[in-house]
């Protein structure tokens, strides 16, 4: 008896330390997406909390499908995109009586990238397309080694994949053979760890100590050519709110946009609006 | 006392229903998962019919209009399997027979510990060291397109369900009794001839079951082979091919996906697959049991 | 305790061995007692070989991560939350939401699990509904762990409106366990002797109380060990909370069961495989792979010791 009275002191104790928290009443924001925008999203999150201490974020990015099925189903204040909504997801949202708002919150181009060691440092947007499309196997028919090529793409259901399928492939389907990454940062270190391999990331994730990016007909992607739309792959990144946004939201949205928040976005490799 | 026996009565029958309704929500919990599994995956029958779905070979399925060929993941999931399957069952089945034969009592428990230990790494630690050490080492060692591949899953998986073949192995290579093998040696048989002769017919069934048991943890694994395995959907030609298998897929694909879309249906059918898959192998193991307690 | 016939005594050639030469050296095959002792060395040789195999395996693997992620190891690591899009700071966010997931999967398991053990064990006299019920506990252990995450969101997520959150990620952990609880708290509740039942009855005792006030009590460490055991798996799986509840980042703890979680395996994986500064989080993914695996193997070796008291006492 007296054990399990002693048990039970314990299990409540424990409930109080592990939902001590709750006592304490604070605007409660979350923000869920695309994988692209997590890092920034998360660093101006952490920044907007050191000043507001009232407010707490949370960041979950399961991809921007998964952001924009949050936003529909009402159980996120702000879906991150790395694309822009689909009708079919405006419609979903309208349904259910929501009115999805877009802002562009930061700028963004996708990069091929080789292993450091690979000679080829330029490609046409058409040998990139027969590459993906699995015309192109081997490097020496695009001016590189007499050795076979390892395609790395994106999930289908990625935002990076659909701007790269639009502007890149231009609807020509990806080769079956071309090896899947689930996210930016692994396919960087598939690319990094593999020196047959040509992987596409969004400019942040580029890492030049690790991996070689390549440039596109000639055009370099850098902050300049991306905001200018000079590099063909150059997207916006979204957030979409439902209806526009009010009280925290708003505030966490302008401080994103202004020149402190576009900061974070800076030094997480991404491209700043101005 | 008619109230006494009353208020007896009540407090024996009372914790008695409460405790079956309890145990009842066990089936409770199966049952919604089939439902709710089907609810979300047949859905995807309108569109597709299922020889479609299961012998397409091509899966684009954000591309318009979408294709849902299941078969190059459906043979991912199978080929990792039975890799995997090939590699640890004998695996485990040869450790078991150290244990309950060859090893020193003193020591076998130090292995047992070993093995158990192996048994509860996290598959995420295991699938981050097939990304990072694992992968390069193939690409550059073997040359090949990509160390992300087949091989590498398989060799992961083998180390996960290894632990569950050895260990259920050694109850049942334990449970045949002294006696035969004192038969044996008696007869003049070495220990050699003893374990492969003896032990081990007698103990066949069981170690069915711990073979099916492994498959059907290697089946069902995610986090090795959404890491490790390439993720190419693809139906693999060798060893060394990337594969994309059912269970990376939804892991992979689910976050990314609409609810309510044809590609969000498409997941929750390939859930179903699996479950058919797993829930068929539960059966075999439970017949296999059952026609042992028959004999 | 069972080898009661020494095989060094076989192959020595002492008693039996006589026989066996005895039966071979027939002119057939003349060669055949050789080969049939070359063949036990080797099979005991490669049986060796096959388990040192094993242990190094597990010793490269763990001194490999050991030796990468010591490093990162210090307090301000476990202590701190994370910091500057993880490339500072510590884990404490995702160590906390891995004790809270293993809290709220077990406030649901652990009762179910001892509850039907009972069920079964005490009550239960055969017939369909038993049969239903141990059909329904074989097949929940079989489910592949990513079908219980797609469960876990079409229905704690999705019906019944929980979200993605502590709440529903940990009811799935807790689907995925009560299958193991079920069957360790049965062996427990079967290792009870029968005679303290009989003693309890004879005293006058309804079913009730022989449960409640004997076979319970007497049944409790071993269901705590089985407990424990599987609390090293809810610890150490993702695919299940990757969909359910985990988040990328949260700006603290879960404060109610319907906030979202941070926890360590999925921590793992997301500093693997995301992160835009893979140089400056390759030090923290080492070191969270060691807390993670410190907590789970941590955890599972207390139920393996207490396992083995146990049965040091039952002999």
């Amino acid at each position: 008896m007296r054990k399990s009275r002693v048990m039970a002191l314990c299990l409540a104790v424990l409930t109080a330390v592990l939902f001590s928290g709750a006592a304490f009443a604070a605007e409660e924001l979350s923000i869920n997406g695309s994988t692209t925008i997590l890092p920034f999203a998360q660093s101006t999150a952490e920044a907007f909390m050191k000043v507001n201490p009232g407010t707490r974020i949370s960041v979950s990015g399961g991809g921007s499908g998964n952001g924009a099925k949050a936003l529909i189903d009402g159980v996120t204040s702000i879906a991150a995109l790395s694309r822009e909504m689909k009708s079919e997801e405006i419609d979903a949202a309208k349904e259910k009586g929501r009115n999805p708002v877009q802002h562009i919150v930061a700028v963004d181009c996708i990069v091929p990238i080789v292993h450091p060691s690979n000679p080829v440092s330029d490609l046409t947007a058409g040998q990139l397309r027969d590459i993906y499309s699995g015309k192109i196997t081997n490097w020496k028919e695009v001016g590189g080694p007499d050795k076979s090529i390892a395609v790395i793409g994106r999930d289908t259901s990625s935002g990076t994949y659909e701007v790269w399928n639009e502007k890149i492939m231009e609807g020509t389907a990806v080769t079956p053979r071309a090896l899947i990454s689930a996210s930016s940062g692994a396919l960087v270190q598939s690319v990094a760890g593999n020196t047959l391999s040509i992987g596409y990331d969004s400019l942040g994730y580029v890492n030049e100590k690790l991996v070689k990016a390549l440039t596109i007909e000639g055009v370099k992607g850098t902050p300049d050519t991306a905001r200018s739309g000079a590099i063909v792959t150059s997207r916006k990144l979204f957030m979409y709110t439902d209806g526009s946004p009010a009280g925290e939201i708003k505030k966490y949205l302008d401080f994103l946009v202004s020149d402190d928040g576009q900061r974070y976005v800076a030094r997480e490799g991404f491209v700043t609006l101005k | 006392m008619p109230e006494r026996g009353e208020a007896r009565r009540l407090s024996e029958t009372a914790p008695r229903r409460i405790i079956t309704v309890m145990a009842m929500s066990g089936v409770l919990v199966m049952a919604f998962i089939l439902l709710f599994l089907l609810r979300e995956g047949m859905p995807i029958l309108k569109g597709a019919s299922i020889t479609e779905l299961a012998t397409g070979r091509l899966w684009y399925p954000v591309s318009a209009p979408p294709l849902f060929g299941m078969m190059p993941l459906i043979a991912g999931s199978l080929a990792v399997t039975l890799t995997s399957s090939a590699l640890a069952i004998p695996f485990g089945v040869a450790l078991a027979l150290f244990l309950t034969e060859i090893c020193p009592k003193r020591i076998s428990g130090f292995f047992k510990i070993t093995l158990e230990i192996l048994g509860f790494l996290p598959s995420v630690v295991l699938g981050f060291i097939g990304m990072v050490v694992i992968a390069p080492f193939l690409q550059v060692r073997l040359e090949l397109l990509s160390g992300l591949n087949l091989m590498n899953a398989s060799m992961l998986l083998g180390v996960m369900i290894l632990p569950t073949v050895a260990t259920l192995s050694e109850e049942s290579l334990h449970a045949v009794p002294q006696s035969q093998r004192d038969a044996s040696y008696a007869l003049g048989a070495t220990r050699c001839e003893t374990m492969f002769k003896v032990v081990l017919p007698g103990a066949s069934r069981g170690i069915a079951q711990a073979a099916i048991l492994g498959l059907m943890r290697a089946l069902g694994e995610t986090m090795v082979v959404l890491m490790a395995s390439g993720g190419a959907a693809l139906l693999p030609q060798s060893v060394f091919d990337p594969v994309r298998p059912l269970t990376s897929a939804i892991a992979a694909e689910m976050g990314e996906t609409s609810v309510g879309s044809a590609h969000y249906h498409a997941l929750f059918f390939m859930g179903c697959i699996l479950l058919l898959f797993t829930l068929a192998l539960n059966m075999l193991v439970i017949k296999i049991e059952s026609r042992g307690e028959a004999d | 305790m069972k080898e009661t016939v020494n095989h060094e005594a076989v192959s020595e050639g002492f008693p039996m061995s006589g026989l066996s030469k005895s039966s071979d050296m027939g002119p057939v095959r003349p060669g055949y007692a050789l080969w049939r002792k070359a063949a036990d060395s080797l099979s005991t040789f490669l049986l060796w070989a096959a388990m040192a195999f094993v242990a190094t395996v597990l010793c490269s693997i763990l001194s490999f991560l050991a030796a990468r992620g010591g490093g990162s190891l210090s307090w301000e690591f476990v202590t701190e939350p994370p910091r500057n899009g993880m490339t500072e700071g510590g884990i404490v966010t995702p160590i906390v939401g891995t004790l809270q997931l293993i809290f709220v999967s077990m406030c649901f398991a652990f009762p179910v699990g001892v509850t039907t053990a009972v069920y079964f064990n005490e009550y239960a006299r055969g017939g369909a509904l038993k049969n239903t019920l141990r059909l329904a506990m074989r097949s929940l252990a079989s489910i592949p762990s990513v079908v219980l995450g797609l469960f876990g969101l079409a229905f704690f997520c999705a019906f019944l409106r929980f979200g993605a959150s502590l709440l529903s990620a940990g009811l799935t952990l807790g689907c995925m366990v009560l299958p193991t609880i079920v069957t360790a708290s049965e062996t427990a509740l079967a290792n009870v002797p029968q005679d303290y039942r009989d003693a309890a009855h004879a005293l006058g005792a309804t079913e009730w109380q022989t449960i409640y006030g004997v076979v319970l009590p007497s049944a409790f460490p071993g269901i705590i060990t089985g407990g424990i055991l599987s609390v090293g798996r809810v610890a150490g799986e993702t695919a299940p909370i990757m969909f359910t509840g985990a988040v990328y980042f949260a700006p603290g703890f879960a404060r109610n069961l319907f906030d979202s979680v941070m926890a360590l395996p999925y921590h793992v994986y997301v500093l693997a495989t995301a992160g835009t500064n893979i140089e400056r989080t390759t030090p923290l993914q080492y070191g969270t792979i060691l807390v993670l695996l410190a907590v789970v193997l941590g955890i599972s070796m207390v139920g393996m010791a207490a396992r083995s008291r146990l049965r040091k006492d039952v002999l």
